[in-house]
Protein backbone atom coordinates (compact mmCIF):
# COMPACT_ATOMS: atom_id res chain seq x y z
CA UNK A 1 0.00 0.00 0.00
CA UNK A 2 1.73 3.30 -1.29
CA UNK A 3 1.15 6.59 -2.15
CA UNK A 4 -0.74 6.44 -5.76
CA UNK A 5 -1.96 3.11 -5.25
CA UNK A 6 -5.70 2.80 -7.01
CA UNK A 7 -8.00 0.82 -5.53
CA UNK A 8 -10.39 -1.47 -8.05
CA UNK A 9 -13.26 0.34 -9.19
CA UNK A 10 -16.21 -1.13 -7.43
CA UNK A 11 -20.00 -1.05 -8.67
CA UNK A 12 -23.35 -1.05 -5.95
CA UNK A 13 -26.35 -1.36 -7.97
CA UNK A 14 -28.63 0.81 -5.98
CA UNK A 15 -31.94 -1.18 -6.39
CA UNK A 16 -35.32 0.07 -4.38
CA UNK A 17 -34.64 -3.02 -2.17
CA UNK A 18 -30.98 -2.34 -1.37
CA UNK A 19 -31.98 1.63 -0.31
CA UNK A 20 -34.99 0.49 1.50
CA UNK A 21 -32.59 -2.27 3.47
CA UNK A 22 -29.87 -0.07 4.36
CA UNK A 23 -32.25 3.11 5.39
CA UNK A 24 -33.49 0.54 7.81
CA UNK A 25 -30.51 -1.56 8.84
CA UNK A 26 -28.92 2.23 9.64
CA UNK A 27 -32.40 2.88 11.63
CA UNK A 28 -33.16 6.02 9.46
CA UNK A 29 -36.92 5.83 8.88
CA UNK A 30 -37.30 9.24 6.57
CA UNK A 31 -39.90 8.45 4.02
CA UNK A 32 -37.51 9.52 1.02
CA UNK A 33 -35.55 6.70 1.94
CA UNK A 34 -38.43 4.00 1.43
CA UNK A 35 -41.25 5.67 -0.09
CA UNK A 36 -41.29 6.64 -3.68
CA UNK A 37 -44.36 8.72 -3.50
CA UNK A 38 -43.41 10.72 -0.46
CA UNK A 39 -40.04 11.39 -2.44
CA UNK A 40 -41.62 12.75 -5.71
CA UNK A 41 -43.85 14.76 -3.52
CA UNK A 42 -41.17 16.36 -1.48
CA UNK A 43 -39.30 17.04 -5.50
CA UNK A 44 -37.11 14.18 -5.60
CA UNK A 45 -37.02 11.86 -8.39
CA UNK A 46 -37.09 8.44 -6.61
CA UNK A 47 -36.23 7.30 -3.63
CA UNK A 48 -32.80 7.93 -2.66
CA UNK A 49 -29.33 5.94 -0.28
CA UNK A 50 -29.29 7.64 3.01
CA UNK A 51 -25.54 9.50 4.57
CA UNK A 52 -25.46 6.39 7.10
CA UNK A 53 -25.32 4.16 4.34
CA UNK A 54 -22.97 6.00 1.67
CA UNK A 55 -20.62 6.04 5.09
CA UNK A 56 -20.91 2.54 5.58
CA UNK A 57 -20.08 1.70 1.81
CA UNK A 58 -17.62 3.92 1.77
CA UNK A 59 -16.14 1.84 4.38
CA UNK A 60 -16.59 -1.27 3.01
CA UNK A 61 -15.05 -0.08 -0.12
CA UNK A 62 -11.83 0.36 1.89
CA UNK A 63 -11.53 -2.48 3.78
CA UNK A 64 -12.82 -4.67 0.98
CA UNK A 65 -9.48 -3.67 -0.27
CA UNK A 66 -7.45 -3.33 2.43
CA UNK A 67 -8.57 -6.10 4.06
CA UNK A 68 -10.04 -6.90 7.71
CA UNK A 69 -6.78 -6.25 9.55
CA UNK A 70 -6.58 -2.56 9.35
CA UNK A 71 -8.23 -0.42 11.33
CA UNK A 72 -10.88 2.65 10.33
CA UNK A 73 -9.60 5.60 12.15
CA UNK A 74 -11.77 8.09 10.34
CA UNK A 75 -14.47 8.55 7.23
CA UNK A 76 -14.94 11.84 5.74
CA UNK A 77 -17.85 12.35 3.26
CA UNK A 78 -18.92 15.14 1.78
CA UNK A 79 -22.26 14.34 -0.54
CA UNK A 80 -23.25 15.95 -4.13
CA UNK A 81 -26.02 14.20 -6.21
CA UNK A 82 -28.38 11.90 -4.52
CA UNK A 83 -27.72 8.14 -5.39
CA UNK A 84 -31.44 7.47 -6.44
CA UNK A 85 -33.12 3.85 -6.92
CA UNK A 86 -31.77 2.44 -10.08
CA UNK A 87 -28.67 4.17 -10.38
CA UNK A 88 -25.52 2.32 -10.73
CA UNK A 89 -22.81 3.87 -8.11
CA UNK A 90 -19.17 3.79 -8.92
CA UNK A 91 -16.57 3.98 -6.46
CA UNK A 92 -12.62 5.06 -7.03
CA UNK A 93 -10.16 4.76 -4.62
CA UNK A 94 -6.26 6.00 -4.59
CA UNK A 95 -4.03 6.24 -1.71
CA UNK A 96 -3.06 10.07 -0.90
CA UNK A 97 -0.97 9.93 2.11
CA UNK A 98 1.06 7.55 3.72
CA UNK A 99 2.70 8.48 7.33
CA UNK A 100 3.98 4.63 9.12
CA UNK A 101 1.49 2.85 9.81
CA UNK A 102 -1.87 5.55 8.89
CA UNK A 103 -2.58 6.25 5.40
CA UNK A 104 -5.15 8.45 3.90
CA UNK A 105 -7.17 7.14 0.36
CA UNK A 106 -9.31 9.61 -1.48
CA UNK A 107 -12.62 7.71 -2.44
CA UNK A 108 -14.92 9.04 -4.93
CA UNK A 109 -18.36 7.20 -5.82
CA UNK A 110 -20.11 8.77 -8.91
CA UNK A 111 -23.76 7.85 -10.30
CA UNK A 112 -24.33 9.18 -14.04
CA UNK A 113 -26.01 12.37 -12.29
CA UNK A 114 -22.33 13.21 -11.39
CA UNK A 115 -20.44 13.02 -8.16
CA UNK A 116 -22.50 11.06 -5.24
CA UNK A 117 -19.72 11.52 -2.73
CA UNK A 118 -16.58 12.47 -2.20
CA UNK A 119 -14.07 11.77 1.14
CA UNK A 120 -11.36 10.30 2.80
CA UNK A 121 -11.10 7.53 5.03
CA UNK A 122 -8.26 6.98 7.54
CA UNK A 123 -6.73 3.80 8.27
CA UNK A 124 -4.08 2.38 9.96
CA UNK A 125 -2.40 -0.75 8.66
CA UNK A 126 -0.79 -3.78 11.59
CA UNK A 127 2.44 -3.27 12.71
CA UNK B 1 -34.75 42.59 12.22
CA UNK B 2 -34.29 41.50 9.19
CA UNK B 3 -34.80 37.50 8.42
CA UNK B 4 -30.88 36.47 8.39
CA UNK B 5 -30.04 38.72 11.66
CA UNK B 6 -32.95 37.01 13.39
CA UNK B 7 -31.84 34.03 11.84
CA UNK B 8 -28.42 34.87 13.49
CA UNK B 9 -29.14 35.67 17.12
CA UNK B 10 -31.04 32.39 17.44
CA UNK B 11 -28.19 30.11 16.04
CA UNK B 12 -26.05 31.94 18.48
CA UNK B 13 -28.21 31.85 21.50
CA UNK B 14 -28.35 27.94 20.61
CA UNK B 15 -24.48 27.33 19.98
CA UNK B 16 -24.32 29.37 23.71
CA UNK B 17 -25.69 26.84 25.23
CA UNK B 18 -23.08 24.15 24.20
CA UNK B 19 -23.50 20.29 24.21
CA UNK B 20 -27.05 18.96 25.03
CA UNK B 21 -27.59 16.10 27.88
CA UNK B 22 -26.49 13.12 27.11
CA UNK B 23 -28.80 11.17 25.13
CA UNK B 24 -28.97 6.99 25.76
CA UNK B 25 -29.18 5.31 22.86
CA UNK B 26 -32.16 2.85 22.72
CA UNK B 27 -29.99 -0.46 22.70
CA UNK B 28 -26.31 -1.55 23.58
CA UNK B 29 -24.27 -2.32 21.10
CA UNK B 30 -25.94 -5.68 20.05
CA UNK B 31 -24.97 -8.33 17.07
CA UNK B 32 -28.48 -8.97 15.63
CA UNK B 33 -28.22 -5.33 14.68
CA UNK B 34 -24.67 -5.26 13.21
CA UNK B 35 -25.70 -8.49 11.15
CA UNK B 36 -28.62 -6.14 9.54
CA UNK B 37 -25.87 -3.97 8.79
CA UNK B 38 -23.61 -5.99 7.37
CA UNK B 39 -26.19 -8.06 5.59
CA UNK B 40 -27.93 -4.82 4.03
CA UNK B 41 -24.35 -3.33 2.90
CA UNK B 42 -23.50 -6.93 1.61
CA UNK B 43 -19.70 -6.46 3.56
CA UNK B 44 -18.00 -9.32 4.53
CA UNK B 45 -15.58 -8.75 6.73
CA UNK B 46 -14.82 -10.91 9.46
CA UNK B 47 -14.25 -9.27 12.14
CA UNK B 48 -17.53 -8.13 13.46
CA UNK B 49 -18.37 -10.50 15.36
CA UNK B 50 -18.59 -9.30 19.12
CA UNK B 51 -17.15 -6.01 17.09
CA UNK B 52 -19.20 -3.36 15.94
CA UNK B 53 -18.03 -1.81 12.09
CA UNK B 54 -17.09 1.79 13.32
CA UNK B 55 -19.23 3.29 10.41
CA UNK B 56 -22.20 1.97 12.51
CA UNK B 57 -21.42 4.47 15.34
CA UNK B 58 -24.81 6.81 14.57
CA UNK B 59 -26.76 4.08 14.20
CA UNK B 60 -26.55 3.30 17.64
CA UNK B 61 -28.41 6.43 18.57
CA UNK B 62 -30.47 6.89 15.95
CA UNK B 63 -34.01 8.34 17.37
CA UNK B 64 -36.21 5.51 15.32
CA UNK B 65 -39.38 5.40 13.68
CA UNK B 66 -41.23 7.02 16.38
CA UNK B 67 -38.37 9.18 17.48
CA UNK B 68 -38.77 12.85 18.63
CA UNK B 69 -36.11 14.88 19.24
CA UNK B 70 -34.97 16.34 23.05
CA UNK B 71 -36.04 19.94 24.14
CA UNK B 72 -32.42 20.97 24.55
CA UNK B 73 -31.49 18.82 21.18
CA UNK B 74 -29.50 21.48 19.11
CA UNK B 75 -30.18 20.64 15.58
CA UNK B 76 -33.41 20.22 16.79
CA UNK B 77 -34.08 24.06 17.87
CA UNK B 78 -31.76 25.36 14.54
CA UNK B 79 -34.55 23.44 12.15
CA UNK B 80 -37.35 24.33 14.04
CA UNK B 81 -36.60 28.47 13.10
CA UNK B 82 -35.45 27.34 10.05
CA UNK B 83 -38.54 26.07 9.19
CA UNK B 84 -40.61 29.15 10.29
CA UNK B 85 -38.48 31.45 8.13
CA UNK B 86 -39.62 29.24 5.16
CA UNK B 87 -36.66 26.83 5.06
CA UNK B 88 -38.48 24.35 4.86
CA UNK B 89 -36.09 21.14 3.10
CA UNK B 90 -33.46 19.66 4.27
CA UNK B 91 -30.27 17.44 3.12
CA UNK B 92 -27.29 16.56 5.01
CA UNK B 93 -24.00 17.29 3.07
CA UNK B 94 -20.98 16.82 4.93
CA UNK B 95 -20.38 13.69 7.99
CA UNK B 96 -16.92 13.68 9.08
CA UNK B 97 -16.47 10.59 11.84
CA UNK B 98 -13.72 9.87 13.77
CA UNK B 99 -13.07 6.07 15.63
CA UNK B 100 -10.84 6.62 18.93
CA UNK B 101 -11.70 2.83 19.42
CA UNK B 102 -13.97 -0.17 18.04
CA UNK B 103 -16.74 -0.40 19.90
CA UNK B 104 -17.49 -3.97 21.60
CA UNK B 105 -20.92 -5.97 22.17
CA UNK B 106 -22.76 -5.16 25.26
CA UNK B 107 -21.11 -1.47 25.61
CA UNK B 108 -24.02 1.25 25.70
CA UNK B 109 -23.56 4.43 23.58
CA UNK B 110 -25.12 7.91 24.08
CA UNK B 111 -24.28 11.01 22.64
CA UNK B 112 -24.25 14.59 23.35
CA UNK B 113 -24.84 17.33 20.77
CA UNK B 114 -23.77 20.67 20.21
CA UNK B 115 -24.01 23.40 17.43
CA UNK B 116 -20.85 24.78 16.04
CA UNK B 117 -21.77 26.70 12.98
CA UNK B 118 -24.64 27.95 10.97
CA UNK B 119 -24.29 29.99 7.37
CA UNK B 120 -26.60 31.72 5.13
CA UNK B 121 -28.07 32.22 3.61
CA UNK B 122 -26.40 30.53 0.45
CA UNK B 123 -27.80 30.10 -3.24
CA UNK B 124 -27.32 26.65 -3.56
CA UNK B 125 -28.45 24.06 -6.62
CA UNK B 126 -31.18 23.34 -4.97
CA UNK B 127 -32.42 26.70 -3.06
CA UNK B 128 -31.69 29.13 -0.96
CA UNK B 129 -31.10 27.78 2.09
CA UNK B 130 -28.80 27.36 5.40
CA UNK B 131 -25.65 25.61 6.18
CA UNK B 132 -26.09 24.27 9.82
CA UNK B 133 -22.90 21.99 11.33
CA UNK B 134 -23.27 20.34 14.78
CA UNK B 135 -20.41 18.26 16.61
CA UNK B 136 -21.89 15.07 18.06
CA UNK B 137 -19.81 13.19 20.74
CA UNK B 138 -20.52 9.11 21.88
CA UNK B 139 -19.67 8.19 24.57
CA UNK B 140 -19.69 5.10 27.15
CA UNK B 141 -19.67 6.16 30.53
CA UNK B 142 -17.21 8.76 30.63
CA UNK B 143 -14.62 7.63 27.57
CA UNK B 144 -15.44 9.99 24.17
CA UNK B 145 -15.04 6.85 22.06
CA UNK B 146 -15.94 8.60 18.41
CA UNK B 147 -16.57 12.16 17.26
CA UNK B 148 -18.30 13.35 13.84
CA UNK B 149 -18.97 16.55 12.73
CA UNK B 150 -22.05 16.98 10.79
CA UNK B 151 -23.81 19.50 7.86
CA UNK B 152 -27.00 19.91 6.37
CA UNK B 153 -28.24 22.39 4.12
CA UNK B 154 -32.21 23.66 5.00
CA UNK B 155 -33.44 25.22 2.24
CA UNK B 156 -36.03 26.53 0.28
CA UNK B 157 -36.98 24.38 -2.40
CA UNK B 158 -36.34 26.55 -5.88
CA UNK B 159 -38.98 24.65 -7.74
CA UNK B 160 -41.72 22.84 -5.83
CA UNK B 161 -43.07 20.00 -8.37
CA UNK B 162 -46.18 22.08 -10.46
CA UNK B 163 -49.36 19.87 -11.73
CA UNK B 164 -49.78 19.31 -15.51
CA UNK B 165 -50.14 22.10 -17.61
CA UNK B 166 -52.65 21.97 -20.24
CA UNK B 167 -50.86 20.96 -23.69
CA UNK B 168 -51.84 22.39 -26.64
CA UNK B 169 -53.38 20.57 -29.44
CA UNK B 170 -52.47 17.62 -30.61
CA UNK B 171 -50.84 18.27 -33.40
CA UNK B 172 -48.55 20.64 -31.46
CA UNK B 173 -45.76 19.01 -29.10
CA UNK B 174 -47.16 18.93 -25.68
CA UNK B 175 -46.01 21.38 -23.04
CA UNK B 176 -44.19 18.72 -20.13
CA UNK B 177 -44.07 19.80 -16.62
CA UNK B 178 -40.59 20.52 -15.45
CA UNK B 179 -39.28 17.51 -13.47
CA UNK B 180 -39.09 18.94 -9.96
CA UNK B 181 -35.05 18.77 -10.07
CA UNK B 182 -34.64 21.17 -13.31
CA UNK B 183 -33.79 24.62 -12.63
CA UNK B 184 -33.04 26.22 -15.96
CA UNK B 185 -30.55 28.88 -16.29
CA UNK B 186 -32.65 31.93 -17.43
CA UNK B 187 -31.92 33.19 -20.96
CA UNK B 188 -31.70 37.33 -21.56
CA UNK B 189 -34.97 37.71 -23.24
CA UNK B 190 -34.91 40.92 -25.60
CA UNK B 191 -36.74 42.84 -28.07
CA UNK B 192 -34.92 40.69 -31.04
CA UNK B 193 -35.80 37.42 -28.85
CA UNK B 194 -38.94 37.90 -27.07
CA UNK B 195 -41.08 36.34 -30.30
CA UNK B 196 -38.82 33.11 -29.30
CA UNK B 197 -39.61 32.81 -25.97
CA UNK B 198 -43.31 33.95 -26.26
CA UNK B 199 -43.85 30.76 -29.05
CA UNK B 200 -41.83 28.78 -26.56
CA UNK B 201 -44.47 29.64 -23.93
CA UNK B 202 -46.98 28.26 -26.33
CA UNK B 203 -45.85 25.04 -27.74
CA UNK B 204 -44.47 27.00 -31.03
CA UNK B 205 -40.85 27.09 -31.94
CA UNK B 206 -40.47 30.11 -33.84
CA UNK B 207 -37.64 30.84 -36.89
CA UNK B 208 -37.28 34.71 -37.47
CA UNK B 209 -38.12 35.17 -40.89
CA UNK B 210 -36.63 38.51 -43.17
CA UNK B 211 -39.73 40.58 -43.75
CA UNK B 212 -38.31 41.75 -46.32
CA UNK B 213 -36.67 38.43 -48.45
CA UNK B 214 -38.23 36.21 -46.49
CA UNK B 215 -34.64 34.46 -45.12
CA UNK B 216 -34.76 32.73 -42.29
CA UNK B 217 -32.02 33.73 -40.03
CA UNK B 218 -31.41 31.53 -36.09
CA UNK B 219 -29.96 33.16 -33.72
CA UNK B 220 -32.25 35.91 -34.38
CA UNK B 221 -31.17 39.51 -34.72
CA UNK B 222 -32.20 43.08 -35.71
CA UNK B 223 -31.26 42.85 -39.52
CA UNK B 224 -31.11 40.51 -42.40
CA UNK B 225 -27.33 39.83 -43.46
CA UNK B 226 -28.98 39.31 -47.34
CA UNK B 227 -31.39 42.12 -48.21
CA UNK B 228 -30.90 44.74 -45.07
CA UNK B 229 -34.53 44.52 -44.03
CA UNK B 230 -35.44 45.37 -39.94
CA UNK B 231 -38.71 44.60 -40.39
CA UNK B 232 -38.26 40.57 -39.12
CA UNK B 233 -41.05 38.11 -38.88
CA UNK B 234 -41.17 34.52 -37.97
CA UNK B 235 -42.17 31.07 -38.57
CA UNK B 236 -43.59 28.31 -36.65
CA UNK B 237 -41.56 25.32 -37.56
CA UNK B 238 -42.79 21.71 -37.88
CA UNK B 239 -39.92 21.09 -34.62
CA UNK B 240 -38.71 18.15 -36.35
CA UNK B 241 -34.35 18.24 -37.79
CA UNK B 242 -31.46 15.91 -37.32
CA UNK B 243 -28.30 16.29 -35.09
CA UNK B 244 -25.48 18.14 -36.93
CA UNK B 245 -23.21 18.23 -34.31
CA UNK B 246 -23.21 17.74 -30.93
CA UNK B 247 -21.38 18.18 -27.17
CA UNK B 248 -21.56 16.36 -23.94
CA UNK B 249 -20.73 18.27 -21.25
CA UNK B 250 -19.35 16.60 -18.18
CA UNK B 251 -17.33 19.68 -16.53
CA UNK B 252 -17.74 22.70 -15.18
CA UNK B 253 -21.24 22.13 -13.35
CA UNK B 254 -23.52 24.07 -14.19
CA UNK B 255 -26.43 25.59 -12.02
CA UNK B 256 -29.49 23.73 -11.49
CA UNK B 257 -28.20 21.07 -14.31
CA UNK B 258 -26.79 17.15 -13.12
CA UNK B 259 -23.44 16.63 -15.90
CA UNK B 260 -23.29 15.08 -18.18
CA UNK B 261 -26.04 16.33 -20.52
CA UNK B 262 -25.67 17.25 -23.77
CA UNK B 263 -25.89 20.32 -26.20
CA UNK B 264 -26.73 19.25 -29.74
CA UNK B 265 -26.54 21.68 -33.13
CA UNK B 266 -29.91 20.74 -34.14
CA UNK B 267 -30.73 21.28 -38.48
CA UNK B 268 -34.02 21.73 -38.74
CA UNK B 269 -36.38 20.81 -41.56
CA UNK B 270 -36.85 23.73 -42.36
CA UNK B 271 -33.09 24.83 -42.52
CA UNK B 272 -31.47 26.47 -40.04
CA UNK B 273 -29.60 25.18 -37.06
CA UNK B 274 -30.66 26.13 -33.63
CA UNK B 275 -28.71 24.95 -30.04
CA UNK B 276 -30.45 22.96 -27.66
CA UNK B 277 -29.83 20.67 -24.64
CA UNK B 278 -30.78 16.46 -26.14
CA UNK B 279 -32.71 13.82 -23.96
CA UNK B 280 -30.92 10.80 -24.94
CA UNK B 281 -27.86 8.74 -26.23
CA UNK B 282 -26.41 11.23 -29.22
CA UNK B 283 -25.13 10.59 -32.74
CA UNK B 284 -24.85 13.19 -35.40
CA UNK B 285 -27.64 12.44 -38.28
CA UNK B 286 -30.38 11.35 -35.96
CA UNK B 287 -34.00 12.36 -36.49
CA UNK B 288 -34.99 14.66 -33.37
CA UNK B 289 -38.40 16.20 -32.29
CA UNK B 290 -38.46 19.18 -29.96
CA UNK B 291 -40.06 19.30 -26.60
CA UNK B 292 -40.68 22.15 -24.44
CA UNK B 293 -40.22 22.07 -20.62
CA UNK B 294 -42.43 24.56 -18.58
CA UNK B 295 -39.83 26.22 -15.87
CA UNK B 296 -42.25 28.45 -14.56
CA UNK B 297 -45.18 31.20 -15.75
CA UNK B 298 -42.57 33.37 -17.80
CA UNK B 299 -40.02 30.50 -19.40
CA UNK B 300 -40.60 27.69 -21.33
CA UNK B 301 -37.54 25.61 -22.60
CA UNK B 302 -37.48 23.89 -25.93
CA UNK B 303 -34.96 20.57 -25.97
CA UNK B 304 -34.67 17.62 -28.04
CA UNK B 305 -35.52 14.20 -28.35
CA UNK B 306 -35.02 11.33 -30.25
CA UNK B 307 -37.65 10.46 -32.62
CA UNK B 308 -38.66 7.06 -34.61
CA UNK B 309 -38.05 7.25 -38.16
CA UNK B 310 -41.62 7.09 -40.54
Amino acid sequence: MRIGDSLPEWHVEATPTFVISTALATRDFQDVHHDRDLAIQRGSKDIFINILTTTGLVQRYVTDWAGPEVLVRQVNIKLGAPCFAYDTLKFFGQVVEREQRDLTIEVVGRTAHGDHVTGTVKIEVPA
Amino acid sequence: MTDKAAIEKEAARIAEQGECAPRLARDPVNQPMINNWLEAIGDEHPGYTGTAPPAMVQVWTMAGLHGQRTLDDPLGAMMSILDEAGYTSVVATNSDQTYHRYLKVGEHLSVTTSLEDVTGPKRTGLGEGWFVTTRSTWWVGDEAVAEMRFRVLKFKPAHAPRPETASAQSSTPAVQPAPPEVQAIRPSVNRDTEYFWEGTRQGELRIQRCGGCGLLRHPPGPMCPECGATKPKYLVSEGYGVVYSYVVHHHPQVPGKQTPFVIALIELDEGVRMLGELDGVPSVGQRVEVVFTKVDDDLTMPSWRPRADR
